[in-house]
């Protein structure tokens, strides 16, 4: 018989206080209270957070890598956004 | 290595795909971008990587038993504990490494599933036995150890998922290894009694972890597209040349005759081993190795006892959802 699915869930450990919450990998549980235990087991063995996220993978909505370009193309050509765009010079120091 | 099977020969489904395509995709790759999930690729590349990703699974979720059976006669505490985070190491990496095929688009249940119906392959080390404690030092130095050689190169592959799994898995192997070599070294300072029983494991395992590495360049038909593709970049006998001549300085160290009488250091430092015998290789990947039906057996056994805490796990969720739909509709 073949083996009934388990929901996905995406992890997400912080792994020191000031540090936002980072992606780490995934995994199969019941629900939310058993992913939880299931990401202490595989994600922190070794002291790499202080606290965790999970996130049912089905309520991640992603953008679409097809559209990239169309997506990400009116940030690239902005380049005015960047404080290198504008010119200081030397003798004003740093800034 | 841990994904053997892969030196098979495969049928080409690539003509159908869009040409314009393929070449944007292999543009990709060479300029050493990295492929995600959702990015297109022939469906070649998804297929050999669902196998060679989910064969490393597999590969890991089994190596859990040949050491799994030493947990309970660990000579000290301090071994057992060791050993018991080694397994469970070894455990997490198979867990790491099902996700990350999962994302190709099978679904966790069915690789399982092809492995427990016997359809999926896993390395052949994991068929040898572990007749003595020595075994479990063995196994962290060499098996551990040929395992990293192979999983270095492996995170830089082209495929993301997969790439990122390697990295974790590799900053972890390296406890691996370092136990087991503890654990020879104290064997070999110990009672006459004790340094037989290390020169007989590695009497046992050299030759099956030289032939983790897969069959030799000249035989293998699977290497090309792999090596193409970027998901391998080193051949088996390059990564088998570097495993041996990182070894046997380990060994003399220890005091452990490798057990090639033919073995030669060349003028460039390397050391060249005898012939392998690759028809006990066949044998073992064909199913006739010492322990493939009892690790399969095992496999299964743990699976099917298993059932009714997936069942109940499931049936208490379910039962959850209806309660909160129930008391959001009061």
């Amino acid at each position: 018989m073949a083996t009934p699915n388990t929901p996905l869930w995406e992890v997400f450990v912080r792994s020191r206080n000031g540090l936002a919450h980072k992606h780490v990998g995934s995994l199969h549980a019941s629900d939310a209270t058993m992913a939880l235990q299931a990401a202490r087991d595989i994600y922190t063995r070794r002291g790499e957070g202080l606290s965790i996220w999970v996130v049912p993978s089905t309520a991640i909505t992603a953008s679409d890598p097809a559209e990239k370009g169309m997506m990400f193309e009116p940030a690239e050509s902005k380049i005015y956004r960047h404080p290198t765009f504008y010119e200081v010079p030397d003798e004003v120091g740093h800034m | 290595m841990y994904t053997q099977a892969l030196n098979t020969a495969e049928t080409d489904d690539r003509g159908l795909e869009d040409a314009a395509k393929a070449a944007q995709f292999q543009a990709r790759i060479d300029a050493e971008e990295r492929i995600e999930p959702n990015d297109w690729t022939p469906a070649a590349y998804r297929k050999t990587l669902t196998r060679q990703i989910s064969q490393h699974a597999h590969s890991e979720i089994v190596g859990m038993l040949p050491e799994g059976n030493w947990i309970t006669r660990a000579p000290t505490l301090r071994r057992k504990a060791a050993l018991l985070a080694k397994v469970q190491d070894e455990c997490g990496h198979g867990l790491y490494l099902y996700a990350a095929a999962e994302t190709l688009g099978t679904s966790r249940e069915a690789l399982v599933d092809a492995m427990l119906a016997g359809k999926a392959k896993y390395s052949s080390i994991f068929n040898y036995p572990t007749l003595t404690w020595a075994d479990i030092g063995t196994i962290g130095w060499l098996v551990d150890g040929a395992a990293i050689m192979n999983q270095i190169p492996l995170c830089r592959c082209s495929y993301g998922p997969y790439a990122r799994a390697m990295i974790r898995v590799c900053k972890e192997e390296s406890f691996h290894q370092r136990q087991g070599y503890e654990i020879m070294l104290t064997l070999c300072r110990g009672s006459d009694e004790q340094k037989a029983m290390a020169q007989d494991a590695l009497n046992r395992w050299w030759w099956p972890v030289l032939m983790m590495f897969g069959p030799p360049d000249a035989t293998s038909q699977h290497s090309d597209t792999s090596t193409k593709w970027k998901i391998k970049r080193f051949s088996n006998d390059e990564l088998r040349q570097k495993f041996v001549d990182a070894t046997v300085p380990q060994a003399q160290y220890l005091g452990l005759t490798v057990p090639d009488p033919g073995m030669i250091q060349d003028a460039d430092g390397h050391w060249r081993y005898s012939e392998i015998d690759w028809t006990e290789f066949k044998q073992v990947l064909a199913g006739n190795g010492p322990c493939n039906r009892d690790r399969l057996a095992a496999r299964r056994k743990a699976h099917d006892e298993g059932a009714w805490v997936r069942e109940a796990a499931a049936a208490y969720a379910a039962k959850r959802v209806q309660r909160q739909t129930a008391q959001a509709a009061e």
